[in-house]
């Protein structure tokens, strides 16, 4: 019960004003709109790169919203407030995590076949990015609890939350962006790196949340 | 001297103290002695000649950056787990040696890699993992570096550090999981190894060397750390004494 009110409270509170939810799709859009201006407008070379582009994005755009996970909890005392809750931390993280998704990872699934188009992706390149995206933005999402949990309680965090979040997400973006080829060249079967990006993504579903909730217990006495 | 009687700093610096001279001289010993059977008693390989001896520094570094990280989660369990006073200073302090080691590894494969590949570096499966090793090193040296508590920083070093170590397994078996450029594992696998005498020897006894000159510098570089505590402590006293 608890949990379905945190839940709901986080999503209410994410699309509200300074909620900052969809900030992480335009956020998505500046960046894959920028690219073409560095590679040059050729499109069979924004082809062939446009899944790696479209994942790069999507995962700065998932790094840059995680300070607002924990961030203003913390400011305002409702985290402790949950640590003190009777629900498990774990699961309550999990359902911060959830929300997270649903109001910064989801949309950034939604659009990237409009950005597909921007990037001449063909329509069964543009059917796979959105597909491993849905797949990896949860787990981007939980890799990115684990960093957002150490660094809660730092002021002036900087860029330490991506440098400690990036390196764990390399699996992820490799397996994502192997799927989304696979798609289109016939070289690797779509299944193989597919069911390795969705078992990462089970695993860090599980593990994000344990520890995330570790380091909110230790790092917050 | 049980593990809980060494949770004493003062008791563990004057062991430390004790013991990092024979450790120096130990060290230099096994240096020599390695150096001599790189050098000079092991073979030129048929093919790479003596290009191969960069092996006797790349594969000892290669082994103890992995060690460094393991030597870290143990720490980090002490420090989350059990709540040993110097678990903590244990994992601040293999960081940077861990990280140095890991450098060498990554800079002697790439000077390796350019006469015997052909190039400075490829993304295969083991150059990379261990390019991650790496910087998850940095990274946890910046976490340390952030948060200004010690023993705040030390639980979250820790965290970060246990989830780390999913890539050590992962760079052990990434020759055998991936068709990589790197070769394969030839000294700790199923079967024994498949070195010839010759070159395991060197190679061991660099090892054993390497290992040396990682504890002297943990041992040395933790005893540093408990006297810098102890500078902040009381630094921090004559400022709360000045300004009542």
């Amino acid at each position: 019960m608890a949990l379905a009110a945190l839940l709901g409270r986080d999503m209410r509170l994410a699309v509200r004003v300074g909620g900052g939810a969809l900030m992480g799709v335009l956020f998505f859009l500046i960046v894959v709109a920028m690219v073409p201006f560095a590679l040059g407008p050729d499109l069979a070379l924004l082809a062939r790169t446009g899944p790696a582009i479209l994942w790069l994005g999507a995962l700065l755009a998932s790094l840059l919203a995680l300070d607002r996970l924990f961030a203003a909890d913390h400011e305002d005392g409702s985290l402790d407030l949950i640590l003190m809750g009777r629900a498990p931390l774990e699961l309550a993280v999990a359902a911060k995590a959830l929300a997270h998704w649903l109001t910064t990872g989801l949309p950034l699934v939604i659009a990237a076949p409009l950005l597909g188009l921007f990037l001449n992706l063909a329509p069964g390149a543009i059917g796979a990015v959105a597909l491993t995206l849905l797949v990896g933005t949860p787990a981007l999402t939980c890799i990115g609890l684990i960093g957002a949990a150490l660094a809660v309680a730092l002021r002036r965090g900087g860029l330490l939350v991506p440098i400690l979040v990036l390196p764990l997400t390399i699996p992820v973006l490799i397996f994502g962006v192997a799927a989304s080829n696979a798609a289109t060249t016939s070289a690797v079967p779509f299944g193989t790196p597919f069911t390795v990006l969705v078992a990462l993504t089970l695993m860090s579903a599980v593990v994000g949340p344990f520890a995330a909730a570790a380091a909110l217990r230790h790092g917050l006495d | 001297m049980r593990l809980s009687e060494l949770a004493n700093p003062s008791r563990f610096n004057a062991l430390a103290e004790r013991v990092l001279p024979w450790l120096v001289v130990a060290t230099v010993l096994a240096f020599v002695l390695g150096l001599y059977q790189a050098l000079f008693v092991a073979p030129d390989d048929y093919q790479q000649g003596a290009t191969v001896k960069i092996m006797f520094i790349h594969v000892p570094s290669a082994w103890l950056g992995m060690l460094g990280w393991a030597l870290m989660s143990v720490s980090a369990l002490g420090t989350l787990v059990w709540r040993h006073p110097l678990a903590d200073v244990a994992m601040k302090t293999a960081a940077p040696i861990g990280a140095g080691f890991t450098l060498i590894c990554l800079v002697t494969g790439a000077l390796w890699g350019r006469p015997t590949w052909g190039t400075y570096w490829v993304w295969d499966a083991r150059l990379t993992s261990v390019l991650v090793l790496f910087l998850m090193y940095l990274g946890v040296i910046a976490l340390w570096r952030t948060v200004e508590d010690p023993s705040r920083a030390a639980r979250a070093a820790a965290v970060l550090t246990l989830v780390g170590a999913i890539n050590l397994p992962i760079i052990k078996f990434s020759v055998d999981w991936w068709n990589t450029l790197h070769q394969p594992a030839s000294v700790l696998r199923l079967g024994g190894s498949t070195i010839y005498p010759t070159i395991l020897m060197p190679l061991l006894i660099m090892a054993v060397a390497f290992t040396l000159l990682f504890v002297t510098l943990h041992l040395s570089a933790m005893r540093n750390e408990i006297l810098r505590r102890r500078v902040r402590t009381l630094r921090l006293m004559r400022a709360a004494a000045a300004n009542p």
